[in-house]
């Protein structure tokens, strides 16, 4: 019975190919909707993600806060110096790196040439902490980092500006007033999860930075990163403890620091974007409703327009539930070639959408099984009314309907 | 065969065919009721070929759809093969069809846009036949009604005749008990309506096929057995 209502089925929506079609079309659009913003949204997602693992989600940056003194006056806390560093390095279990760091915005020049840029003045600890490998040349010596030498690591942005693919390492150029030796180049990152571009800087020793940039010992923020495997919430907690401690800092007073764990951030990032796949993949279930709503009307059209075979049927000795099941799966076969259909079309859609976005195209068979169901189950029920109000018609008035 | 029928009462043999005894039946209710049947008795036994006469509205068409089981009476007893269908429900009524009896109509009442032979094919589908059989009964069917070679046409490429042929094919495939014939030959000119009458009574006469057959013309009448008379929903006269 199953069989041949299938064969039937098959046949009715071949006799009307152009209404079959226009039927399944809102299935197809919503099909491919959803699948579509499933798997943008998922490479959206794991873009996100590699981002972060690129910044290095091991990590916590702790940077100076507000002070928030009494009657809610606020003023910029005292920075850090080189002796919280060594006790953070010294007192605090499960660090892999650490590094100080202070930075401002300088301008670089090379020839005639001149660039805006990050200077940021730093140590070796920088390359481990963020997991940033040089392309070319070497990383600063100790006797360069003790006496404040006037040496340079560009970014592959600042590299690119004046040098293009030229190597530019024992070239000197400015920063700012000094003249520097450039002695590497940072491999390129790209842009940051939140669209910054990471390249875009040049490092030098932090003493020189203190002592002819700044013109001061001030650490602006500390990087730390955390041993694989241990918590980095744990680092944070201890970190806290020790620059509280450190700072004087009452039980009663809030934190005049913040301590920044990467991999929190990660988690809310990928969270949103995975938040938002969820909404656009339900508004996009929406067009598969509508779709369905259209299967229903064409269903309605067709039971009318074959009152007389339903009559001739049932005369013949037809069930209820004979007519119900043939008109049943006649809408859900219209239905499911609508979701194959739908598939097809999100599977190309997206394959170009995610070169144009530039995220990594990752298929997520679930979806798919998912969508293909949905739309199987659109038809059952959006077909049940037309196939009830068919098999529930009056024998003699059926065949009477002209 | 019996699936689901409730058994007879009594041994099949002792009993008619077809038993109608006080069948009334009224549309709509009270001043408007229309009385489409009023206390019909009426026994048809097996092998009868019995025409049913009558003006327009002398209720013959209900009496039909009576016996069909298509539709139920107000009232009255209708037994068939001893098995009271006024008792049974829609399905069973229709498991009744499917077994024991074959339709043609005036209109013929084929399936657009199918071939001779899909149609024929239709009523064994939902005797769950495997396809090969029903193929084959199928064309055997056509064979007989003189349509051999045709089986690939559809209705629209059929004339007249050519169509009611298929439609008696489709009633008789099934080998039923009772062919119900409403006005078979009705949409036929003279030649035509003979062809038809000859293969009923050849079905009456050689396969023992029980016939009822609604009909206006009494030419078409004189080829059955027994003429039943039909007036303001009562038996004006039977013989």
């Amino acid at each position: 019975m199953v069989w041949n209502s299938l064969l039937l089925a098959l046949r009715e929506i071949r006799r009307n190919v152009m209404r079959s079609l226009l039927t399944m079309l809102g299935i197809v659009i919503g099909v491919a909707a959803v699948i579509a913003m499933v798997t943008i949204g998922g490479g959206a997602t794991a873009q996100v993600s590699a981002d972060i693992e690129k910044l290095g989600s091991n990590m916590l940056v702790i940077r100076i806060g507000q002070h928030r003194g009494p009657g809610g006056s606020s003023a910029s806390a005292g920075p850090f110096d080189a002796k919280d560093v060594l006790a953070i390095s010294r007192q605090t279990p499960n660090l892999a790196a650490i590094a100080p760091s202070a930075s401002s915005s300088g301008t670089v020049i090379f020839g005639n040439q001149n660039w805006s840029t990050t200077v940021t003045g730093t140590d070796n600890g920088f390359f481990k902490v963020r997991d940033w490998p040089l392309e070319t040349g070497r990383q600063f010596t100790e006797n360069e980092l003790r006496s404040g030498k006037a040496v340079c690591i560009l970014g592959a942005t600042v590299r690119k500006k004046f040098f293009g693919t030229q190597d530019p390492t024992g070239s000197k150029m400015r920063i700012e007033k000094i003249p520097c030796q450039i002695i590497g180049v940072l491999a390129s990152k790209g842009q940051s999860g939140f669209g910054t571009d990471q390249d875009d800087l040049a490092l030098i020793p932090l003493r020189t930075f203190q002592r002819r940039i700044a013109g001061n010992q001030d650490i602006g923020i500390i990087q730390v990163s955390v041993e694989k495997g241990a918590s980095t919430e744990k680092a944070a907690g201890d970190i806290a403890g020790l620059l509280r401690e450190r700072r004087r800092i009452p039980a009663t007073q809030e934190d005049d620091f913040h301590i920044a764990d990467m991999k929190e951030i990660a988690e809310t990032l990928t969270g949103t974007t995975r938040v938002l796949t969820a909404l656009l993949g339900a508004v996009a279930a929406v067009s598969l409703l509508v779709g369905g709503i259209g299967i229903m009307n064409i269903m309605l059209v067709s039971v009318t327009e074959r009152t007389r075979e339903i009559g001739i049927r049932l005369a013949v000795g037809a069930l209820e539930r004979e007519v119900l099941l043939q008109f049943l799966i006649e809408a859900v076969v219209l239905s499911s070639i609508g979701g194959v259909m739908g598939i097809a079309l999100a599977l190309s859609a997206s394959a170009i959408l995610v070169r144009i976005l530039q995220v990594p195209f990752i298929l997520n068979t679930g979806i798919i099984a998912l969508s293909f169901v949905f739309s199987a189950a659109v038809g059952v029920v959006f077909g049940y009314l037309p196939a009830r109000q068919a098999a529930r018609l009056d024998p003699i008035e059926a065949l009477r309907h002209e | 065969m019996n699936e689901q029928l409730p058994q007879p009462v009594e041994p099949a043999a002792q009993v008619p065919l077809i038993e109608l005894s006080g069948i009334t039946k009224t549309y709509g209710y009270g001043q408007s009721a229309l009385h489409a049947l009023r206390d019909v008795d009426l026994r048809i036994e097996e092998g009868d070929f019995m025409a049913v006469m009558g003006p327009s509205g002398s209720g013959k068409s209900t009496c039909m759809n009576v016996l069909g089981g298509l539709d139920t009476p107000t009232s009255g007893s209708y037994r068939f093969k001893g098995v009271e269908v006024g008792g049974l429900s829609r399905d069973q009524r229709a498991r009744l069809r499917r077994h024991y009896l074959g339709f043609v109509f005036q209109g013929f009442n084929l399936l657009k846009r199918t071939s001779a032979l899909e149609n024929v094919e239709l009523p064994l589908i939902y005797r769950k036949l495997p396809a090969a059989t029903r193929r084959e009964m199928a064309l055997k069917a056509l064979e007989t009604v003189g349509l051999k070679g045709w089986e690939r046409h559809t209705p629209g490429e059929l004339s007249g005749g050519q169509q009611q042929r298929v439609a008696i094919a489709r009633a008789i495939v099934t080998e039923p008990a009772v062919l119900l014939a409403d006005e078979p030959t009705g949409n036929l000119d003279s030649a035509r309506s003979r062809e038809i009458m000859e293969l009923l009574c050849e079905f009456n006469r050689n396969r023992g096929i029980t016939i009822v057959m609604v009909t206006h013309e009494p030419d078409m009448a004189r080829y059955a057995g027994r003429t039943v008379r039909f007036m303001d929903g009562v038996i004006q006269s039977q013989d």
